[in-house]
C-alpha cells in the first residue's frame, strides 16, 4: 500500500508546481493545482473501496524501530472520511479561489501554501505513528500560519496569523508531552497498539497528565473556550482560506484527534468532566457571540467555534451513539460551513463590504447567491430536510438521554436548546440582514451576481446539504458507518439515519429552538443595546495580549542581562562556562589512569617543539598578520606529521591538502584586510584573556592526559572484522566513510554544500578596496607571472590530476579516497590560477564551478537511493570483481560512486571559494596579476 | 609520549582561545584554526596512540589503530575548512559593508 504514502506526498510535491504554471497564465495555475488534488483523489479510489468493505490499510517503513520511530500511514474509515473532506473541499476551494483572488494577489504562492497545508492535513489524518502525527500536526500550524498571513502587507493578517501560530503551536507543545507520556504508558507509538490498550492506559497513574496535555493540544487547535479567540482573528485571511481552514480542515484537526483517540482515552470520569463542559461552554459562548458580530465572517467564525463546541460536547458525553452523532455533525458542518464562507466571500467580493450594518436588500441584486446562502444557513440553523437538522436532532437526543438515564439533571437539554435557539437567531440574521431588511444605502460598489464558476463550488455543497438532509442513509450513511466503526474500534451501536423519528423529545427541542431563535431575532434591537453595554466589553483576547506583552518584556530584560553586544565578552562567558562544566563534571576523579604509556622518542619531542614555536609564534606575532600566517602553517604541517606518526595516513593526506587550501584562502583574504592589527587591548583585557587561555589550555591538557592514561574498549573491532567481507575494502577508514557511516558522510558533504552556498551569496557583488601599497607604503608589484612557475605548473597539471584519480581509485583499499582526491584536484587547479593568472586560466577553464557541488550531492544521494531499487536500505553498498581487458581483474564497489560524489563536492566548494575571491581582486585591479602573492 | 601529546593539545587550545578573544577578525580566524587543530587532535587521540599499525587490513596482522576516530576527524578536517572559509568570507563581507574589521562591526 505504497499508495497511502503517495497520497500524502503528492500535495507536497505538487506545491512546487503552481508558481511554475503561473508563467503560462493564472488559469493554468489553478488547473495544475486542481490536477494535483485530482490525482491524489484518484489514488485514493482503490484504497477507499477496500476501506468501505471494512478493511484497515496499513503501510509502514521502519526508521528507528528501537525508539518506536517509523513512517507509517493508515487508512481506516475515520481517516478516509477526513481525507475525502480535505481533498474534495480543497478542490472546490481551489476552483473558488481562482475567481476570488485579485489580479495583484500572487496566485502561485497561494496555491503552493494551500497544497502544503493540504498535504500536512492528509498526513495528520492518515498517520499510523503518533510522533509522525504530531509532526504533521505542527506542519498544519505552520502552513496555516502562511495561509492566514497571505496578505502579508496587512497588519491584521500578520497579527491574526501570529496569534493562531502562538496558540496552536503552544497547544502542539502540550500535545507533544501528552503523546510522549501516552507512548511511555503503552510502550509503543503505533496507533494500532495504542487504540487496543485502553485498560493499560486507564489504569496507569500517568493517565490524567497525559489526558490533560493531549486535550490542551486538541482544545487549542479546535478553538475551544478559553482558547477560542484566535479563530476570529484568523478571519483576516482571504475567504477561500477561511472556507477551507474553518470548515473541513484546520480546526477539525482537533476534533479528529478527539475521535482518533476516543477508544483509548474516553470513558473515564476525567474525560467526561474535562471534555463535555468545555464543549458546552464553547457551544454557548460561540453561539451567543456570533449573534452580535456585525462582520459576516466574524459571525461565521463564532458559529464555527460554537459548532466545534457541539462536536466536542458529543465526544465528551462519551457514549458510542454520541460519538456517531459527533462524526455525522463533522461531515455536515464541513459542507454547510464551507458553502457559507464562500457565499460570504462572494458578497464581500461583489458588494465591497462584509459589514451587516451596511449590507441590506441584496436579494434584488444576487438572487441565486441569496438562495444558496439561505439553504446553507438553514442547514446551519437546523431546519428539517437539511443535513444540519439531522445531526442536531441526534445531538438533542443524546442530551435528553444523558439527562434521563445517566445524570439526574435537566441542565444539559436546556442549555442545548438555548444554544440551538441562538444558532437559529444568528442564521436568520445572516440571511435577513444581508439579503432583505430594506435597501442598501452606502455600498462601495453596486452588487451583482459573481462569475458563474465562482458559484459552482457553493452550488455543489448546497446540493450535498439537501441530498443528505433528505436521503441521509443513501448519501453519507455508508461512509459514516465505516468512520464510526474506525472511531469506536468496536461494533456499531444501533442508530438510524432518518428524517422522521416520530414525536420525540428531540423533535420538541428542535421546534423550541426554531421558534425561540425567531423570537430572539425579533427582539434583537434591545438585545444588541443591552449587549453593547455589558458583555460586549469583554474580550478573551486581552488575556492573550497581557501574556504576550509580559513574555516580550521578559525576553527583552533577559536579553539585556546576558547579551553584552560584544563578541569578545560573549566568548569569554562561553569559555568560562565550558571550563566550569568541565571542572564540575570531573571534580574528584583521579587524574592518572592505569594504562601503559608509550615511550617518548627524540624526533617526536623535536617536532612538538617546532609546533610549540609555531603556535606561540602565531600568538605573539599576530599583529604582523602575514608572519603569523607563516607560523600557523608550520603548526598545520606538524599536525600532518603527527597523523603519519600515529598510524593515520588518510588523515595526514587530508591535513596536508587542507592546509594548503586554507593558507591560500587566508592569504587571499589578507589581501583585502589590514596588514596589521592595531594595538587597542588594554593591559587588563590582555591579562584576562591570558588567564582564560591558561585556564582553557590547562584544562584541555588535564583532560587529554586523564583520557590517554586510561585503558579503553573500542567498538571498532566489528568495523575491522567486517571491512573486507562487508564493505569490500581494506582501508577501514574509507570504508567507514563511504559505507558503514555513509549517511553521516552524506550529511557532512551537505553541510559543506550549504556553507558553499552561503559563501557564494556573500561573495556576490562584494565590493572591496584592495590596497595599492603595503603598510610601509611600498607599492604592490605588478610583475607578470614568473615564467618558470607558469611553465612547470602547466606541465604538472595532468600529472596532478592523474595522481588524484589514482588516490581516488585506491582509496577503498589504501590511504586515499574522495575527500583527498577532491582536495588534490582543487589544489592543482588553484595552482594554475596562481601561476598563470585568473584571465589565462579562465579562457581555458570556462564555465561556473558551483554546479559541481550540486552534481556531487546528487551523485552521492543517487548512489544511496540506487540501493532501494535492489530492495536494500538506503546507502547499502555492493561490490564485486570484474575482469577488464588489459587492466585485468579489478574490484569495484558501489561505494566508489558515492566517493566520486564526495570528491565533486569538495572540488566544487574549494574552487568556488578560492576562485571567486581571486576574481574580486581582479575586478579591483583590472590587470591580470597573481592575486595571492602577498609579498610587496 | 602521552604527556607530550596532552601538553601539545593544551598549548594549541590555549593559543586558540587567546586569539579567539582578540578584537579584529583576522586573529580570530587564526584562533579558530588553532582551536580546530586542538579539537581534531583531541578527537584523534581518543583512539589512543598507536605507532606503525594503520587501519588497513592485511592478512596476518592483528593490531590496528582505531579507525573510527580517524574517520570522524577526516570529515572534521574538511568541514573545518568549510567553516574557516565561511568565517573568512563573512569577515570580508563585514569589512566591505561596515567599513572596519572589528568583530562587533564597529570601531571601539
Amino acid at each position: 500500500m505504497t499508495q497511502l504514502a503517495l497520497i500524502v506526498l503528492i500535495p507536497f510535491i505538487g506545491a512546487l508546481l503552481p508558481s511554475w504554471a503561473l508563467t503560462a497564465g493564472r488559469l493554468w495555475s489553478a488547473w495544475v493545482t486542481g490536477g494535483v488534488v485530482v490525482s491524489a483523489l484518484a489514488l485514493l479510489v482503490a484504497p477507499a473501496w477496500a476501506v468501505m468493505q471494512g478493511e484497515t490499510l496499513l503501510w509502514q517503513l521502519d526508521w528507528l524501530p528501537a525508539l518506536g520511530l517509523s513512517l507509517g500511514f493508515r487508512l481506516d474509515g475515520l481517516a478516509l472520511l477526513f481525507a475525502l473532506m480535505i481533498l474534495v473541499i480543497g478542490l472546490l476551494v481551489i476552483l473558488y479561489a481562482r475567481w476570488y483572488l485579485a489580479e495583484r494577489d500572487p496566485m502561485g504562492r497561494f496555491y503552493a501554501y494551500l497544497l502544503l497545508f493540504m498535504g500536512s492535513m492528509l498526513g495528520l489524518v492518515m498517520s499510523e505513528n503518533l510522533i509522525q502525527l504530531l509532526m504533521f500536526w505542527e506542519l498544519t500550524s505552520i502552513s496555516s500560519f502562511l495561509l492566514i498571513s497571505y496578505w502579508r502587507q496587512r497588519e491584521d493578517a500578520r497579527r491574526g496569523a501570529r496569534m493562531a501560530l502562538a496558540i496552536t503551536g503552544g497547544g502542539g507543545l502540550a500535545l507533544l508531552g501528552g503523546i510522549l507520556l501516552l507512548g511511555e504508558i503503552v510502550g509503543s507509538y503505533d496507533l494500532s497498539t495504542v487504540l487496543a490498550a485502553r485498560e493499560i492506559i486507564h489504569a496507569h497513574p500517568l493517565y490524567l497528565p497525559a489526558l490533560v496535555l493531549i486535550l490542551l493540544g486538541i482544545f487549542t487547535k479546535s478553538a475551544q473556550f478559553p482558547f477560542h479567540f484566535w479563530l476570529p482573528h484568523a478571519m483576516a485571511a482571504p475567504t477561500p482560506v477561511s472556507a477551507y481552514l474553518h470548515s473541513a480542515t484546520m480546526v477539525k484537526a482537533g476534533v479528529f484527534l478527539l475521535a482518533r483517540l476516543f477508544p483509548a482515552l474516553s470513558g473515564s470520569e476525567a474525560w467526561t468532566w474535562l471534555v463535555a463542559p468545555t464543549g458546552m461552554a464553547t457551544l454557548l459562548i460561540g453561539a451567543y457571540t456570533a449573534l452580535f458580530k456585525h462582520d459576516l465572517k466574524g459571525l461565521l467564525a463564532y458559529s464555527t467555534i460554537s459548532h466545534l463546541g457541539l462536536i466536542t460536547l458529543l465526544f465528551g458525553i462519551g457514549s458510542p451513539l454520541a460519538a456517531v452523532a459527533g462524526l455525522f455533525h463533522i461531515m455536515n458542518h464541513a459542507t454547510f460551513k464551507a458553502s457559507l464562507f464562500m457565499a460570504a466571500g462572494i458578497i464581500d467580493h461583489e458588494a465591497g463590504t462584509r459589514d451587516m450594518r451596511r449590507l441590506a436588500g441584496l436579494w434584488r441584486f444576487m438572487p441565486q447567491t441569496g438562495l444558496l446562502a439561505m439553504i446553507a444557513a438553514a442547514a446551519m440553523a437546523g431546519v428539517p430536510l437539511l443535513n444540519g437538522f439531522l445531526s442536531k436532532e441526534m445531538f438533542f437526543e443524546k442530551t435528553v438521554y444523558m439527562a434521563t438515564f445517566e445524570e439526574s439533571t435537566w441542565l444539559l437539554p436546556v442549555l442545548a436548546t438555548i444554544a440551538g435557539a441562538l444558532a437559529v437567531a444568528y442564521s436568520l440574521r445572516f440571511i435577513h440582514d444581508v439579503f432583505f431588511n430594506g435597501t442598501p444605502t452606502d455600498l462601495p460598489r453596486t452588487p451583482h451576481e459573481p462569475v458563474r464558476w465562482m458559484r459552482v463550488p457553493v452550488e455543489i455543497l448546497v446540493v450535498i446539504c439537501i441530498a443528505v438532509g433528505i436521503f441521509p442513509s443513501l448519501t453519507f450513511g455508508p461512509l459514516l458507518a465505516v468512520a464510526a466503526g474506525a472511531t469506536l474500534q468496536a461494533p456499531l451501536p444501533a442508530y438510524s439515519l432518518k428524517v422522521w423519528h416520530g414525536f420525540t423529545p428531540a423533535l420538541g427541542m428542535s421546534m423550541l429552538a426554531l421558534s425561540g431563535g425567531a423570537l430572539i431575532y425579533a427582539i434583537r434591537r434591545p438585545l444588541f443595546r443591552w449587549h453593547e453595554r455589558t458583555l460586549g466589553q469583554l474580550d478573551a483576547r486581552w488575556l492573550y495580549e497581557v501574556w504576550e506583552r509580559a513574555l516580550l518584556q521578559g525576553s527583552r530584560v533577559l536579553d539585556h542581562l546576558i547579551h553584552r553586544r560584544s563578541l569578545q565578552d560573549m566568548l569569554a562567558v562561553l569559555i568560562i562556562a565550558a571550563a566550569a562544566m568541565l571542572l564540575l563534571g570531573f571534580w574528584g576523579m583521579p587524574l592518572t589512569g592505569s594504562a601503559t604509556l608509550t615511550p617518548l622518542d627524540p624526533v617526536s619531542a623535536a617536532a612538538a617543539f617546532c609546533l610549540a614555536v609555531g603556535a606561540l609564534g602565531t600568538v605573539v606575532l599576530h599583529r604582523q598578520r602575514w608572519t603569523a600566517l607563516v607560523m600557523l602553517s608550520v603548526v598545520g604541517l606538524i599536525i600532518a606529521l603527527a597523523f603519519v606518526k600515529f598510524s593515520a595516513p588518510d588523515l595526514a593526506l587530508t591535513q596536508l591538502a587542507v592546509e594548503m587550501v586554507t593558507i591560500i584562502l587566508l592569504l587571499l583574504a589578507l589581501h583585502f584586510l589590514p596588514a596589521e592589527t592595531p594595538r587597542e587591548s588594554s593591559l587588563a583585557r590582555k591579562l584576562r584573556d591570558l588567564l582564560l587561555a591558561l585556564l582553557g589550555g590547562g584544562l584541555t591538557t588535564v583532560l587529554t592526559w586523564a583520557v590517554l592514561t586510561r585503558p579503553y574498549d573500542s567498538i571498532s573491532d566489528w568495523l575491522l572484522r567486517n571491512s573486507v567481507p562487508g564493505g569490500g575494502g581494506s582501508n577501514v577508514v574509507n570504508v567507514i566513510l563511504v559505507d558503514f557511516r555513509g549517511f553521516d558522510t552524506l550529511g557532512e558533504i551537505t553541510v559543506l554544500a550549504i556553507a558553499a552556498i552561503g559563501i557564494y551569496m556573500m561573495l556576490r557583488d562584494l565590493r572591496l578596496e584592495a590596497p595599492r601599497a603595503d603598510a610601509q607604503g611600498r607599492p604592490w608589484s605588478s610583475d607578470a607571472h614568473p615564467l618558470i612557475l607558469a611553465t612547470f605548473s602547466r606541465l604538472l597539471l595532468p600529472l596532478a590530476l592523474m595522481v588524484a584519480v589514482f588516490i581516488l581509485l585506491r582509496g577503498h583499499h589504501l590511504p586515499g579516497g574522495g575527500f583527498i582526491a577532491g582536495l588534490i584536484i582543487a589544489v592543482a587547479l588553484v595552482m594554475q590560477y596562481l601561476a598563470n593568472g585568473v584571465l589565462w586560466t579562465q579562457t581555458r577553464l570556462s564555465g561556473e564551478l558551483h554546479p559541481l557541488i550540486g552534481l556531487g550531492l546528487l551523485l552521492a544521494t543517487a548512489t544511496g537511493l540506487g540501493s532501494w531499487y535492489f530492495g536494500a536500505p538506503f546507502l547499502t553498498s555492493a561490490h564485486g570483481h570484474w575482469s577488464v581487458p588489459i587492466l585485468g581483474e579489478i574490484e569495484l564497489a558501489s561505494a566508489m560512486l558515492f566517493d566520486i560524489g564526495v570528491m565533486l563536492v569538495v572540488i566544487g566548494i574549494t574552487l568556488v571559494i578560492l576562485i571567486r575571491l581571486g576574481r574580486i581582486g581582479l575586478m579591483q585591479r583590472r590587470a591580470p596579476i597573481s592575486n595571492s602573492d602577498p609579498k610587496p | 609520549m602521552e604527556a607530550l601529546i596532552a601538553l601539545v593539545i593544551g598549548l594549541l587550545a590555549g593559543c586558540g582561545i587567546y586569539l579567539l578573544l582578540r578584537a579584529r577578525t583576522f586573529p580570530v580566524v587564526l584562533g579558530i584554526t588553532l582551536l580546530s587543530y586542538a579539537v581534531n587532535l583531541f578527537l584523534f587521540v581518543m583512539g589512543r596512540l598507536s605507532i606503525g599499525v594503520p587501519a588497513i587490513i592485511e592478512p596476518g596482522r592483528s593490531a590496528y589503530a582505531d579507525p573510527l576516530p580517524q574517520a570522524l576527524v577526516l570529515t572534521a578536517i574538511v568541514i573545518g575548512f568549510g567553516m574557516t572559509a565561511f568565517v573568512v568570507v563573512l569577515a570580508l563581507r563585514a569589512r566591505a559593508d561596515l567599513g572596519n574589521d572589528h568583530v562587533d562591526g564597529r570601531e571601539p
